[in-house]
């Protein structure tokens, strides 16, 4: 082995820091799949009829859809029969201010370092906190109800408002737009909802923390973000779960709208937990995230910072249906050891001189595999459409793959689609520069590393980017030596 | 400081340098002369660590310490300081960025505090005075785009910056304009002190018109093959390097 590789080797070989869990007393629904969990999931949270057979209808389409096998990843099976759908930690009665949550819970989002408590919350960051299947906390609220702005947990959003919830659910994401789509659209538990009303811009960060807890118990969190004309919301998503020998599956649902002159910037720093070195355990990340650009001149922007999960298949995309609407996608996807990684997005040009840019930048080291998979498709009607598209690829050492497939779909002969891709290698010789000045092999990958990936990066909210820095060097962290 | 002896390298299985011997005390300045391919760079390499390079045979010692039995950091920690003949780019870290995090690794091993922001940055104002160089460079991202001269002169920024006790320049002066090599001339010998020692590897005379030199050393397939005071320098200027390496391969 070269001294590159083993470099690569050591510093890619780090443990993951979040691998704790905390035994509480749980309020759980039997292990498997049928309509009858999917009644009592929808009673216990106490549901309106019309949303129970919403439920029931994806199901029914679930039950005969077929897994997605296009991926450029591999995986055992997973058996749904084998999994919980709902485990929420017992609270002996509903919460109604912070002061009256299970301190237990709380403690568990000190140890990620989220703070709950709004005095001691760094200012201009609101928090919805779920945990397993169900919405511990919501931080802010009452500031931004002055403001007509909704930040709530989803289940109490189709108690207080459920005419958006009616409105909106499923008409970014229909139920049966794909397995896992629909799997969560009759699963769903929870997950955050967030409306901002006409011309109001959100003051502060909205921030949702999921943690994984329970054991054998799938994570289907729901969130929408309804964004009326002239607003503006920046929202952030972080993740992190226990460490265990079995897959825990995640398959959530992310819908944005966003009204004529609205922009909704979505951030995401996913760190579930990826399995260890020899691939065992880790999450298996099957998410779909996807908004409408619906009004004139509105922008979405998707930012994510994905280092976790052991299988990850996630394409945030955008449809850009308003005329001079924008799409935007930045991308740091990391894979060490064994993690796989298919991800990338999807820019659907339906209106005139709508415009999308994608930024994908993947770091693959170990024997990991790491692909990007993006479409740009333009329509007849979307005349002058403008797509820039640049996948860069970073190799460490020579035991792991980057893959790029790219789809063009182009109906409308004024488009312009620019696609620009490289793929490079952490130097030696940056290396030894490095070292020469001081600087010890670990720190160099980071610098390096944080170097190439900045542009994405830049785009995240400053407490984030710090984050997402530290985040990228620990999960390398071993890779190099 | 520094004491060379018998000091072989090959790289691949290929010998490069075949016996260097060189004493290099503090307050020195030493220039090491020598035709293309003649090894000059290697023995920087070597000296810095660079791990492809094998030694094969000899020792170094600096500050009275074994030199090749430490990594390349703690080289750079003990101060040895390399100014690369072809400075290596890193996009997206900025100069500012990169220095900051190696002057705290620095000082972090000689038991230092870490520098916080303010000091940080007007040592940095301090020293960019010494090679005038432009701030917008230093947030650049590393060398990256930067002319060959803005290059070097980076180099000699980053020396100021760490401040070194040995310091190898390996062709500094090769891309400087007239200005330039004044310019970084003047900041290496504001940096000298009796206490540090300068190596320059360098083709040309003239840079040792600004830098002067104790020793002047000829290096030649692998070898010091003659060693003077400046004017071997001079007359290697007007007289090139045949008549130097006639004597050698005559001797063989
Ligand atoms: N990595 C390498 N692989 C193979 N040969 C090498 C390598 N590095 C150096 N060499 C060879 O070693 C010899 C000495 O090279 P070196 O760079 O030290 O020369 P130099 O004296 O610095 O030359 P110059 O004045 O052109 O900078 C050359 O013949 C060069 O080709
Ligand atoms: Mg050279």
């Amino acid at each position: 082995m070269s001294k590159d590789n083993q470099i690569l080797e050591e510093f890619t070989s780090k443990d993951y820091e979040h691998g704790w869990s905390v035994n509480y007393e749980a309020d759980e629904a039997p292990l498997g799949l049928n309509e009858e969990i999917i009644r009592w999931i929808s009673a216990k949270k106490e549901e309106p009829q019309w949303l129970l057979d919403w439920r029931l209808k994806a199901f029914r389409a679930w039950e005969a859809m077929e897994e997605p096998k296009w991926a450029n990843v591999t995986y055992p099976k997973v058996d749904f029969q084998k999994l919980r759908y709902y485990s929420a930690p017992k609270q002996t009665k509903k919460p109604k201010s912070l002061d009256e949550i299970d301190p237990e819970l709380l403690a568990i989002y000190e140890r990620l370092g989220i703070s709950l408590n709004e005095q001691k919350r760094l200012q201009g960051i609101a928090v919805d906190a779920v945990l397993d299947s169900v919405s511990v906390a919501t931080t802010f609220k009452g500031t931004l109800a002055k403001l007509g702005i909704v930040f709530c947990s989803f289940s109490e959003a189709v108690k207080e408002h459920p005419e958006l919830v009616k409105k909106y659910l499923g008409s970014v994401v229909p139920m049966t737009d794909n397995y896992y789509a629909a799997l969560n659209s009759a699963v769903f538990s929870d997950g955050s909802f967030c409306y901002i009303p006409k011309g109001v811009r959100c003051p502060m960060e909205l921030s949702t923390y999921f943690r994984i807890n329970a054991a054998n118990t799938g994570q289907f969190e729901r969130t929408l973000i309804v964004a009326e004309d002239e607003s503006y919301v920046s929202y952030l998503e972080g993740c992190t779960a226990p460490q265990r020998d079995e897959n825990q599956l995640h398959a959530a649902v992310v819908e944005i709208y966003a009204g004529a002159h609205a922009e909704v910037k979505y951030s995401t720093v996913q760190n579930w937990f990826p399995g260890d070195k020899d691939g065992k355990g880790g999450i298996y990340n099957f998410v779909t995230k996807r908004g409408i650009c619906a009004g004139d001149h509105s922008k979405i922007s998707w930012t994510q910072v994905e280092t976790g999960s052991a299988v990850t298949w996630k394409y945030p995309s955008c449809i850009l249906k308003g005329d001079n609407s924008i799409g935007e996608f930045y991308s740091v996807a990391v894979t060490n050891n064994m993690q796989q990684a298919d991800t990338g997005t999807k820019m659907i040009h339906i209106g005139k001189n709508t415009k999308s840019r994608i930024v994908s930048k993947g770091i693959s080291a170990g024997k990991s595999q790491n692909s990007y998979r993006g479409q740009v498709q333009v329509m007849k009607r979307a005349s002058n459409a403008r797509n820039f598209s640049q996948c860069d690829s970073l190799l460490m050492g020579d035991r792991c793959g980057a893959h790029t497939f790219p789809y063009i779909d182009i109906q409308n002969p004024s488009a312009k689609v620019e696609h620009e891709a490289t793929t490079s290698k952490i130097g030696e010789d940056q290396i030894f520069y490095c070292n020469q000045r001081g600087i010890s092999t670990e720190d160099a990958v980071a610098l390096i590393v944080n170097g190439y990936a900045k542009e994405v990066l830049n785009q995240l909210p400053m407490e984030f980017a710090v984050e997402a820095q530290k985040l990228l060097a620990l999960t390398l962290e071993g890779s190099v030596g | 400081m520094l004491t060379i002896k018998n000091l072989h390298a090959a790289v691949e299985g290929t010998p490069i340098l075949r016996g260097i011997n060189l004493e290099v005390k503090p307050g020195e300045v030493h220039a090491i002369m020598g035709p293309n391919g003649s090894g000059k760079s290697t023995l920087a390499s070597v000296l810095a660590g660079r791990e492809e390079y094998e030694v094969t045979e000899g020792e170094v010692t600096f500050k009275g310490k074994d030199l090749l039995d430490l990594t390349p950091e703690d080289r750079a920690r003990e101060g040895v300081f390399l100014a690369f003949q072809y400075p290596v780019e890193i996009p997206g870290v900025s100069s500012t960025n990169f220095l900051r995090t190696a002057l705290n690794q620095v000082r972090e091993y000689r038991g230092q505090e870490p520098l916080d922001a303010v000091k940080f940055l007007s040592l940095m104002k301090e020293k960019m005075k010494l090679v005038e160089i432009d701030q917008k460079l230093l947030s650049r991202s590393l060398n990256e785009g930067f002319s060959g001269g803005e290059k070097k002169r980076n180099e000699i920024f980053q020396m100021a910056m760490l401040e070194p006790t040995l310091s190898i320049l390996d062709e500094t002066d090769s891309g400087l304009d007239i200005d330039a090599l004044r310019i970084v001339s003047n900041g290496v010998n504001q940096l000298k002190s009796p206490d540090t020692a300068t190596i320059v590897v360098t083709h040309y005379q003239r840079l040792l018109e600004y830098i002067v030199p104790d020793f002047v050393h000829v290096l030649y397939k692998g070898q010091i093959v003659k060693s003077g005071t400046k004017d071997l320098a001079l007359e290697l200027e007007a007289k090139g390097y045949d008549w130097i390496k006639e004597e050698v391969d005559a001797a063989v």
